[in-house]
């Protein structure tokens, strides 16, 4: 009886300490909770509700089930924007990577001037897109900008790279190259700097030569790092889209527009929110898909230390 | 044959750890030992024989061939690293054969000599592990099987033991020294540890600032310290060194002791190590500390006062000043 008593007793005062503990664990959790929930699962959440509904402009809005994706994917803008923005990712992040890869490797070694080089490098990174965009947006100019002036010195024809369908794409994809390498460059830097010197001196004393070492030990050993930075930067050009602001809104006839600048378009020019949502959901649906990859299936193949 | 005659090698970095003209010559199928404390030079003398590091002057020569200016890889060695150096994302055997595929060694070759090193380092279970998943002991004889499937007849070890506990560095010790001896190897070994140079060594060399204190077989480094730091470095405890005259020290090792009742030195007990075969005494000496080693338990209470009293053939003579040792015996 007195046993019994004592334990339930013991139990109430467990209960309580379990009660406690969870309290607080909330407690700490909660700002991080608001945070998320007001600006990141509520804004989805809503999206995805409203990419179901008719626009409402005259009347209240109707439940249209699919219609807007089927009218999305009849869309013939919808399509050259994403084909536009698969070119652009193609085009700038293997780019990017190597290049970061290179300027690391580069900069890693013990070279005269190495920090001067090291923040020649990643000062791109600082400086925002918008100013970027405006730096190059002279470079470009026709006529007086700086790359038809030196084309000029040479004996060739100005260009207008931005106004020509043709080469507006490249021009933004080696302008957002120069801006990102110099980011990916420092994750390759500080992975480079975990590598022991003495798996060099090892190798070395086994015969294997530079590139030997390079390809069979540096570039396994560098892979985290390269999945982070291809994961970024497949994010970042479906992200990234001020430039088009400043440089290009789009044009010429869509030939540079992307698909985030695409929904910006859809939602504050043409006010066709419920379209804009679809687009959205869509675009967060390919995000998520990189993501998943990374963490699913890319993860296990690779070696972590 | 595979002996390393290193001739008056410099290198500095103008802090500790240079090398200042130093000479001697390993022979072919021998264990060298390159004793002494951190910052004396030693792992750069290895480095400099191995080529990871460059010679400033003077040369050396790895069985008759003049390897001062060349590669590692030209020298013809293999090397363990303190850390093991593994590489991290390979498994057991691709570590072990990896200089083997750097060389181009065929398949079936590199197969069987991979068979043959595991079984020899015992790790014929484990070959499809990664590094991450193996014990320090079972890393470290990685590290021995990728230095000994290339079958070069140098072999460099830079304190490979310093990492593991105390067992398995006894256990490994005996392992490398007989898997030297069977291989015919010559093999110069790096360590701070001077039980490590006494077990395995056929001729310890003690070095000291970039120079070399003393070379000479390990009983010769303990019977004839040529110095009064010689003396201090090798043996556990230590020799007892104590001011004799003005000029000159008198040092005894603690086994050469003995406590007498009347006779001898007076002292006062200080304390008393027991460590199972024996006891080591550590005795005041006006001032000056006196290990002496007894065999045995010994139950003696400190503070008592002692006799310490040692035959002369067992006293060496160091020069106060100099530290080196003074020839002749005791003047009586």
């Amino acid at each position: 009886m007195v046993a019994a008593v004592m334990s339930a007793t013991e139990s109430r005062g467990l209960r309580r300490r379990n009660w406690l503990t969870n309290v607080n664990a909330w407690l700490l959790l909660l700002p991080a909770i608001v945070l998320l929930a007001t600006f990141t699962h509520y804004p989805i959440l809503a999206t995805l509700y409203h990419s179901f509904f008719s626009l409402g402009r005259s009347g209240p809005a109707a439940f249209v089930g699919l219609d807007n994706y089927s009218y999305m994917l009849d869309d013939d803008v919808f399509w050259q924007v994403l084909r536009n923005n698969v070119i652009f990712a193609l085009a700038t992040v293997p780019t990017s990577i190597a290049l970061a890869l290179l300027m690391a490797v580069w900069v890693d070694k013990k070279i005269a001037g190495r920090s001067f080089l090291r923040l020649a490098f990643f000062t791109p990174t600082v400086l925002p897109m918008i100013a970027v965009a405006n730096i190059w947006l002279f470079f470009y100019t026709p006529g007086y900008g700086l790359l038809d002036q030196f084309l000029k010195m040479i004996g060739l024809s100005g260009h207008n790279w931005l106004g020509d369908p043709a080469t507006v794409m490249t021009a933004l994809s080696v302008m957002v190259v120069w801006k990102e390498a110099g980011f990916f460059m420092i994750f390759y830097l500080a992975a480079l700097q975990t590598i022991p010197p003495d798996l060099k001196e090892a190798a070395a004393v086994e015969g294997a030569g530079r590139w030997y070492f390079f390809r069979r030990i540096t570039l396994p050993l560098l892979m985290p790092t390269t999945l982070f930075v291809s994961i970024n930067a497949l994010i970042n050009s479906f992200k990234l889209v001020d430039q088009l602001v400043i440089m290009t809104k789009g044009g010429p006839n869509n030939a540079s527009s992307l698909l985030l600048y695409y929904i910006y378009e859809v939602a504050f020019t043409f006010w066709d929110t419920t379209y804009a949502a679809t687009l959205t959901v869509t675009l967060i649906t390919i995000l998520a898909a990189v993501a998943l990859t990374k963490f699913i299936y890319l993860d296990r193949r690779i070696h972590y230390q | 044959m595979s002996e390393i005659v290193v001739n008056a090698v410099s290198k500095s970095w103008g802090g500790v750890g240079g090398v200042d003209r130093v000479s001697f010559k390993a022979e072919a199928g021998t264990l060298l030992v390159l004793l002494g404390p951190s910052g004396c030079g030693k792992s750069t003398t290895l480095r400099l024989i191995a080529g990871l590091e460059e010679i400033e002057s003077g040369h050396i020569t790895i069985g008759g061939r003049d390897v001062t200016h060349l590669s590692p890889a030209e020298r013809r060695i293999s090397m363990v690293f303190q850390s093991y150096a593994l590489f991290p994302h390979l498994s057991v055997a691709e570590n072990i054969i990896f200089g083997l595929k750097v060389r181009r060694v065929g398949r079936a070759e590199r197969d069987e000599r991979l068979k043959k090193v595991a079984d020899i380092v015992g790790l014929s279970q484990l070959l499809d592990r990664k590094p991450s998943q193996l014990s320090g002991g079972q890393r470290q004889r990685v590290a021995l099987g990728r230095a000994i499937i290339a079958e070069a007849a140098v072999c460099l070890m830079d304190e490979p033991l310093s990492n593991l506990d105390a067992k398995l560095r006894h256990e490994m010790r005996t392992e490398i020294r007989s898997l030297q001896q069977r291989l015919g190897m010559t093999m110069v070994y790096v360590t701070h540890d001077q039980t490590e140079a006494m077990t395995m060594a056929d001729r310890v060399i003690l070095m000291r600032d970039g120079q070399i204190e003393q070379n000479g077989a390990p009983h010769e480094l303990y019977n004839q310290p040529a110095s009064d730091f010689a003396a201090r470095f090798i043996g556990t405890p230590p020799m007892n060194i104590i001011s004799w005259r003005d000029d000159t020290s008198l040092g005894v090792r603690p086994e050469h002791i003995t406590l007498d009742d009347h006779d001898g030195v007076s002292a006062t007990i200080k304390a008393v190590e027991y460590l199972g075969a024996d006891s080591i005494i550590i005795c005041d000496v006006k001032g000056e500390t006196v290990a002496v080693r007894q065999s045995g338990y010994c139950s003696v209470t400190t503070g008592t006062k002692v006799n310490l009293g040692w035959q002369n053939r067992h006293v060496h003579l160091f020069e106060k000043n100099s530290g080196k040792r003074r020839e002749g015996g005791l003047p009586q």
